[in-house]
């Protein structure tokens, strides 16, 4: 475990006692194994450091030592709240590198069930930061359409968390008998489900004096810093993975971006929620327009990209999640390296933090929507 | 009479080992003490029960439902679960403050239902005549074991939670009793049978008469039982547990024991002093007619209920409310609720003397009698219903004008709202028309 230090030549408010308050790696808001080490006036936040690490698993080096195909249910494994779309980035990646043409099906089934996976993680997201905030019955409420969300991928993939939703060069299976009956029955019932969580929140006079201007960072500071995501569109920068570089079907359907003003964490929950509806008329529009064919494309025997390297990345729902790969011919990778969107995004937290209270730490982690297993890897 | 029968049985047979008056000063009320600790124990146990299944109902849940029917010994459960847990204390704690602080939390909880009226006749244990002060003074005691625990436990969230609820319940406190003055002034005593009577007598409860009285109170009682919005010094999801973080088995139950019971007897105080008690309407035909025992029975779960309907509210709140930081529950002390309850003191004060200077104005009656509190005629409780919420609306409006330049005031106006943006697509990384 690395030392953590943090600077401790600062004047505090009438010279009272500093106090280092170590946040983590078990504690119950700090969505995962996190550890924050608070340097503390009073209850004012000075200084704070991350200390990460703890769920380390040394992704990149297995898939080192694995097949193309085998590293796939792998990456779910990275962010785990949003398997789907970690999935779809690696078999995207590999696809692009050997210039696999996947049958639009497949293309038009995985946009549908990764913007499935946004609403699942976004659900998730939701839950968990108004938990930290104090809303406890919020967490039920999403919880509750998180589930049908995960019904959907049980029957589809077999798995409700981990999916391996996704092969090389296609899908393992194509929708199931009810997949567009369960689909529009979920998104049907859906606006209802968000305008009541909206009701018990986005109005609620406690929920705004908690969200509104805390965690500020602009613009500029989150391109400097490297955000992506609902984190970076929150401080108003127009950038979307989907829109710049289309993947999967996103070249043919229609949807509006969410762009915050105010760079505040009561931006970024409204750029979330509206995520959520987002991602619903895209569902619609890919499940109107599905063609039929093959879900799968011819593979050879042994998946060898060609000699070089390739950086893919789509928008996951934490952010751009990329994948840079070498080959070197062979069967299994040279390198591997993944751009983490939840690592990129969480070292904006002391710049967000600093100067606010322990209780708004809680609500700015939440707000960055963090996954440890893929800050770790 | 019935009821009383096994009681003279019990009587006769103390008489034997000790005189009448010791039985009458000291065996009766020990009697009537466990009656009343075990009750509550038994009310606080089963108001867990509620509201975990009133959470659940809200939350689209079941709740408990496994230990008997419908759950319903799941409290009873729990509490032989934590008596068998083991009760640890961590090395580097301050050991007897450690181990006492619990203590002092159920006691000052317990303590203050002994003042509390349950019912008439032999349902009150102890008609004070300082009777609301006492009520506020041990409850105040029990932010000593909040501070105690935090304090002891050598933990920095426990110290960090006792820190908070020192301040909160300090200044929440001012709050509360200031917002009692109001229904003092027309009970004109301090006994809270008293009050109770004020109101029996008059036929009115006082909410109609303090309607932001009543909401203050209950604000600030549920601050003062750090309940959510206002649950900061356990503030789960920043202090892990705040004061009780090393607390365990028997001894965090206690802690957890004395929030509830804490809760009963804000609710208790409420229902008291503005729901008129263990008074109800043609209750009062019982006693008339002759079963004195059932009408002090059916007084008492009409307390009951009054009780109840208040803890509905909390739990309510509980479960539909985030948490408020820790500087914005100050402001909300300090900035919103001691201004409200001076306001109301004296908006209470005007009621009084315009009541006052209109009888025999005119011909009007406004007032029925002055003996005992404040009786007022038809016309006199208009004008001071009148009063009392229209009184709301000035002290809104009064305290917008105080407060409308801070931060909280308006968030939803100050800003800009996000907006829809169709984004230019850029070159697709996977052409689907070459396939």
């Amino acid at each position: 475990m690395h030392q953590v230090e943090i600077a401790t030549t600062q004047e505090t408010l009438l010279d009272s006692p500093e106090m280092v308050l170590n946040m983590g790696p078990q504690h119950p808001s700090t969505h995962g194994v996190l550890r924050v080490v608070l340097r503390l006036d009073g209850e004012t936040v000075i200084d704070l450091d991350c200390d990460i690490g703890y769920l380390h698993r040394g992704m990149e080096k297995i898939a080192e030592n694995r097949m193309y195909t085998m590293i796939a249910p792998y990456w779910d494994r990275l962010d785990y709240i949003a398997a789907v779309s970690n999935g779809l980035v690696w078999v995207e990646t590999v696809e692009q590198m050997m210039g696999l043409a996947v049958p639009p099906r497949a293309h038009y089934l995985r946009t549908i069930l990764t913007e499935f996976n946004r609403i699942a993680s976004h659900l998730l997201w939701l839950a968990t930061h108004a938990l930290d905030i104090g809303a406890i019955t919020v967490l039920l409420w999403a919880l509750r359409e998180r589930e049908e969300i995960l019904k959907i991928f049980e029957r589809q993939f077999g798995a409700r968390l981990t999916c391996h939703a996704w092969r090389v060069g296609g899908m393992p299976n194509d929708a199931y008998d009810d997949f567009e009956k369960d689909v529009r029955q979920f998104a049907n019932n859906f606006p209802k489900r968000l305008d009541e969580y909206e009701t018990v929140l986005s109005e609620n006079r406690i929920w705004l004096s908690r969200t509104v201007g805390i965690g500020v960072i602009s613009a500029a500071d989150a391109i400097a810093i490297g955000l992506s995501g609902p984190s970076l569109r929150g401080s108003g920068v127009p950038w979307d993975v989907r829109k710049s570089r289309p993947y999967a079907a996103y070249a043919d359907v229609d949807f509006d971006v969410p762009l915050g003003e105010n760079g505040d964490t009561y931006d970024r929950y409204l750029v979330r929620l509206e995520e959520m509806r987002q991602s619903r008329r895209i569902i619609l529009q890919a499940l109107e327009n599905l063609p039929d064919g093959p879900v799968n494309a011819k593979l050879p025997k042994v998946v060898k990209p060609p000699v070089g390297d390739y950086y893919h990345s789509i928008e996951g729902p934490k952010g751009e999640i990329g994948c840079y790969l070498v080959s070197d011919g062979t069967a299994q990778p040279y390198r591997v390296r993944v751009r983490p969107p939840s690592f990129i995004n969480l070292q904006a937290l002391k710049q967000m933090c600093v100067g606010h209270l322990v209780a708004d730490v809680v609500a700015i982690i939440g707000t960055l929507d963090i996954v440890l297993g893929e800050i770790d890897r | 009479m019935l009821l009383l029968g096994p009681v003279n049985v019990l009587n006769d047979l103390l008489l034997r080992f000790f005189s009448q008056e010791t039985i009458n000063f000291f065996i009766w009320p020990l009697i009537q003490i466990g009656l009343v600790v075990t009750l509550v124990a038994l009310w606080v146990a089963y108001a867990t029960y509620l509201e975990r299944k009133i959470s659940a109902f809200m939350q689209a849940r079941l709740g408990p439902m496994r230990v008997g029917p419908w759950g319903l010994l799941q409290p009873i459960a729990d509490g032989l679960k934590l008596l068998t847990k083991e009760d640890f204390i961590p090395e580097k704690a301050d050991r007897w403050i450690f181990f006492f602080a619990p203590y002092i939390a159920v006691a000052s909880a317990f303590i203050v239902f002994s003042v509390v009226p349950f019912g008439p006749d032999w349902a009150v244990i102890a008609d004070v005549n300082i009777g609301l002060l006492l009520v506020l003074a041990v409850s105040s005691v029990g932010v000593l074991a909040l501070i105690l625990a935090g304090w002891s436990s050598n933990s920095k969230y426990a110290l960090l939670g006792g820190l908070r609820s020192s301040a909160q319940m300090v200044s929440y406190e001012v709050a509360m009793g200031l917002s009692l003055i109001g229904a003092l002034m027309f009970a004109r005593t301090l006994s809270l049978s008293g009050i109770v009577g004020a109101q029996g007598s008059d036929s009115i409860w006082f909410i109609l008469y303090q309607p932001a009285g009543f909401m203050l109170f209950l604000i600030s009682g549920i601050a003062e039982n750090n309940r959510a919005p206002f649950d900061l010094p356990e503030a789960e999801s920043e202090l892990v547990a705040g004061f009780h973080t090393e607390y365990s088995g028997m001894r965090w139950s206690l802690f957890f024991m004395a929030e509830y019971a804490a809760m009963v007897v804000v609710s208790a105080v409420a229902a008291t002093v503005y729901l008129g008690g263990w008074y109800f309407p043609f209750v009062y035909r019982l006693e008339t007619a002759g079963y004195h025992n059932l009408y002090v029975i059916v007084s008492l779960l009409v307390f009951l209920v009054k009780v109840s309907i208040i803890l509905y509210i909390y739990f309510w709140l509980r479960w539909t409310l985030p948490r408020f930081r820790y500087d914005q529950l100050m402001d909300i002390g300090w900035k919103w609720l001691i201004p409200s309850a001076l306001i109301n003191i004296a908006l209470s004060a005007i009621a009084i003397f315009l009541v006052q200077a209109l009888n025999g104005y005119r011909g009007m009656r406004t007032i029925e009698s002055l003996d005992r509190g404040l009786n007022l005629t038809a016309t006199g409780k208009g004008i001071m219903i009148v009063i009392g919420f229209a009184g709301v609306f000035i002290i809104a409006a009064l305290l917008a004008r105080i407060n409308w330049r801070s931060r909280d005031f308006n968030l939803k106006t100050q800003r800009r709202n996000i907006r829809l943006v169709n984004l230019p697509k850029g070159k697709p990384a996977v052409s689907v028309s070459e396939v």
